[in-house]
């Protein structure tokens, strides 16, 4: 086991270079000049452009221009943006708010998916059933900036329940709705995924077994059950932590999150690439990880998985 | 997700001009050879206090990331902008309800000529750190923003001064070009003297009338002996000599400021400490001041302006002004198909403004009448007559006379929500002239100037102009001159530039604007652009403040603030 996270780790090293480098490449591939927008209507005086060009490297080659990202991040420095600001503090004041809302929407989803798909997977058919499949179909349907304007309108401004935009210290409390938001997608899709798995080892051998020996139907769904048919959800709610803070962006504008979604757009709008790559690599770190970790529960849930 | 920063904000600075003109008449007849007042040191005007005393009070103001470090040199967009004005005051400030300049640093501006100035300063000014504002500070200040290595944004405006040219050298091929820009002659210009701590003598390249008036502008603002200093550490804490003293800064995400209480301008802010909150988007914005959660907001999104929503949910707290800004859509010129003004006069002719304002605007924007906009100082009203009004038939038969062809485009970047009105615009241009018209939009601002400034647009583009300072001269000079800083469709009348030259150097303000509006009727009949709405602002606020009032550059007033 230790081997095999090992070589995984290992494996990050060519992956984060590949992927700074081809985000890198995208940035600055993008059209117009950064610095074109930054005086409004009048262009800027030729002077404040060729001292921020140069400032910035942009005359290099593109090439060079990531080498020396690449040396300044090595050495921990993320470099700093077009207005003078740290990417660094950037990253550290966003990053863990957009932590904090993707953990809340994984919680709920995972919380009401996995509730609902284990209920209607014992029964399916019943009124439960059509229930949670209409429910998530609707869900599907949906998409996320209007489950966040409607939920946000009618709790924070007619109802006046919550507050219509979070705090900038973003506290777990205020993240409960936008993380419903959030994760209400997802949260169809486990509570599907679940009732699937769970509805087609109900009719497993080892269930059937389990019953015959006598155990407590709870035990035998509780242990046996849930523990074989958590495997494609863990796989998928997995990798969802990273597509929730990577896809943040909408719900944070909505409720004026100062996460990660509105750094990337804005710096993506600006073609700041240092902004850019310094934030999708951490995202690309966090997807690594947390599958490398999804890997590990995999021998974990199943003993007939070995890893080495 | 993008209203608040992107679009047509090129410059939103404070505001005025009729003291100006009224002293100046007063003074002259006293004084023919003598020196001329040119701002009294009265306040006067609206606004000057607020009756509600010094209080504890907090409030939020919603603001968007800025651009730059907040160096007033280096400032020219909204949301740094803001901010930098609630640190800094200048030599002059402009009316809140007027736009009216009036002495703020400084006594009295005087001159004969309109070419130097001898500036006197008040005294007791100081900034946050303790140190006295002196006719250094602002030499120094200015220097620094004129001298090209300094890269600062502001330096354009120094341009009348003599000696800018010495300090401000230009890059010989545009800064895409492989040549470097040579090292500047001088670092000070020659016609900026600190006489004394109090006196600064300021000599013009030529006689400019307007000069006093730009003063209020924040690139004219004073900076402390720290800032050359220790230019990172003042940027980390900025240090003004304005009505807010710094004191944090969260990137992404806030800025406070706190009243200076040896602030030594006439009005004194009744609010302790102001919180500059970023807000990605309008509607996030919206939806805080509806809920009191935030106390002001500048812009309101077009879904609460859409039915007028606003004025329901923000019944009482809201306010819809005009402010110094117009709207046009501006021609390519160096391209051969628009050379025609016949052509750029039928296609003003074939907008309908009444109906896109009804229509896309709810009638909240003003239909251009001119090239100024309403208040502006100088202003003369329906200077565009019959040419800004919808004229289908004589459009038509203009347009048929011109010979265009294919079919008429109009070009805008997509991210600031102008698609709406500027497709309205080519329904009424297709309907008043049988041609299909399309709207070609850009996905992004940076793309759009981009093309914009390398000369490569193809059809006419959308363009937008706040004033930088309160003059018809801000609306003429910079943007149909040849080679004006915004001139960017290449415009060039000899006419137009010797009246342009006359009126900059008219003795006299009344003669100046006059001369202004003669050159602005001349370019009417080019119409390099068409005028096509003056902008407006829509603002709400918190059931907290009792009084909150919008200056002309669509900024809340923070003098005016009480909170109940």
């Amino acid at each position: 086991m230790g081997r095999y996270v090992l070589r995984r780790l290992l494996q990050l090293v060519p992956v984060f270079i590949g992927t700074t480098f081809l985000i890198y490449l995208l940035v600055w591939a993008l059209p117009g000049d950064p610095f074109a927008a930054k005086c409004g209507d009048r262009g800027c005086p030729d002077a404040y452009v060729s001292a921020m060009r140069e400032k910035f490297g942009l005359d290099e080659n593109v090439v060079v221009q990531y080498l020396n990202y690449l040396g300044n991040l090595l050495r921990g420095d993320f470099g700093e943006t077009f207005s003078g600001i740290a990417v660094g503090d950037l990253i550290a004041n966003a990053y863990p708010v957009t932590l904090r809302l993707a953990i809340v929407a994984l919680l709920i989803e995972a919380l009401i998916g996995l509730t609902a798909g284990i209920l209607t997977g014992l029964r399916s058919g019943g009124y439960l059933d059509n229930l949670v499949l209409v429910t998530t179909l609707f869900l599907i349907a949906v998409p996320v900036f209007v489950t966040g304007y409607v939920l946000q309108t009618v709790l924070g401004l007619r109802l006046g329940i919550i507050s219509p935009t979070v705090s900038s210290s973003a506290a777990f409390g205020e993240l409960l709705v936008p993380g419903f938001v959030l994760g209400s997608l997802s949260m169809a899709y486990v509570a599907r995924l679940t009732r699937t798995s769970i509805a087609e080892n109900r009719r497993a051998d080892y269930v059937r077994t389990a019953v015959a020996k006598g155990l407590h139907p709870r035990r035998v769904v509780g242990v046996h059950l849930l523990r074989n048919s958590a495997i494609p959800v863990i796989t998928f709610l997995g990798t969802d932590l990273g597509a929730l803070m990577g896809g943040a962006i909408v719900t944070e504008g909505i409720f004026n999150i100062r996460g990660v979604g509105g750094l990337v757009f804005r710096a993506i709008q600006t073609k700041e690439g240092a902004t850019v790559t310094g934030v999708v690599v951490l995202l690309v770190i966090v997807y690594l990880l947390m599958n490398l970790l999804v890997d590990v529960l995999y021998a974990v849930l199943d003993p007939r998985i070995r890893l080495d | 997700m993008t209203d608040l920063r992107r679009g047509c904000h090129p410059y939103v600075p404070f505001a005025g001009i009729r003291e100006l003109m009224r002293s100046r008449s007063v003074t002259a007849w006293l004084a023919a050879s003598m020196s001329v007042v040119l701002l009294t040191s009265a306040c006067g005007g609206s606004g000057a206090g607020t009756g509600a005393g010094v209080t504890d009070a907090a409030i939020t103001v919603n603001t968007t990331e800025p651009e730059n470090p907040l160096v007033p040199g280096n400032t020219t967009e909204t949301g740094g902008g803001k901010v930098v004005r609630s640190l800094f005051t200048g030599l002059v400030e402009y009316d809140t309800a007027t736009a009216e300049p009036r002495n703020a640093v400084a006594e009295s501006i005087t001159t004969t000529d309109s070419k130097v100035y001898t500036i006197t300063l008040k005294p007791g000014w100081t900034f946050h750190d303790g140190t006295p504002v002196t006719a250094k500070s602002f030499a120094d200040a200015w220097n620094y923003t004129a001298y090209s290595p300094n890269a600062q944004q502001g330096a354009s405006f120094f341009t009348q001064i003599q000696g800018f040219a010495d300090v401000n050298a230009q890059d010989p091929d545009g800064s895409a070009g492989p040549q470097k820009a040579p090292e500047p002659k001088a670092k000070e210009m020659s016609g900026l003297k600190a006489v004394d701590d109090r006196t600064l003598e300021v000599t013009l390249a030529a006689p400019f009338s307007v000069f006093p008036t730009q003063l209020g502008y924040s690139s004219f603002a004073p900076l402390p002996a720290s800032f050359f200093a220790d230019k990172a550490a003042f940027e980390a804490n900025p240090v003004g000599n304005g009505p807010f003293r710094f004191v944090s800064r969260r990137p992404g995400a806030s800025i406070t400021v706190e009243r200076y209480d040896a602030y030594a301008g006439a009005r004194k802010p009744s609010v302790k400490t102001v919180e500059f909150r970023v807000y990605e988007s309008s509607e996030a914005a919206y939806a805080d001041v509806v809920s009191n959660n935030l106390d002001f907001l500048d812009v309101i999104p077009p879904s609460a302006i859409a039915g007028s929503l606003f004025t329901t949910d923000l019944a009482g707290r809201n306010v819809s002004q005009t402010y110094l800004g117009i709207q046009s859509v501006s021609f390519p010129i160096y391209d051969a198909r628009y050379q025609d003004a016949k052509l750029r006069q039928a296609i003003s002719m074939a907008v309908d403004r009444d109906a896109i304002n009804k229509q896309i605007f709810n009638g909240l924007k003003v239909p251009a009448d001119g090239f100024v906009a309403p208040k502006v100082p100088g202003r003369a009203e329906a200077q565009c007559g019959e040419l800004c009004t919808y004229q289908p038939a004589k459009a038509k038969a203009l347009f048929d006379a011109t010979g265009f062809q294919g079919p008429v485009q109009l070009t805008s970047n997509a991210d600031s929500g102008n698609k709406e009105w500027m497709q309205a615009a080519c329904v009424t241009i297709s309907s008043a002239l049988g041609r299909e018209c399309t709207f070609v939009p850009v996905p992004t601002f940076g793309e759009f100037r981009t093309a914009i400034n390398a000369g490569k647009m193809t059809a006419p583009y959308r363009t937008g102009w706040v004033a930088d300072y309160p003059s018809i001269e801000n609306f003429m000079n910079p943007l149909y001159r040849t080679g004006g800083s915004s001139n960017d469709g290449g415009y060039s009348n000899p006419a137009v530039d010797a009246l342009l030259a006359r009126a900059d150097a008219a003795p006299s303000t009344e003669a100046g604007n006059a001369l202004y509006q003669e050159a602005e009727r001349l370019v009417v009949q080019d119409m390099p652009a068409v005028p096509l709405y003056f902008q407006s602002v829509q603002a709400g606020w918190s059931d907290r403040l009792a009084v909150a009032e919008v200056n002309q550059f669509r900024e809340l007033d923070l003098f005016s603030v009480a909170v109940t």
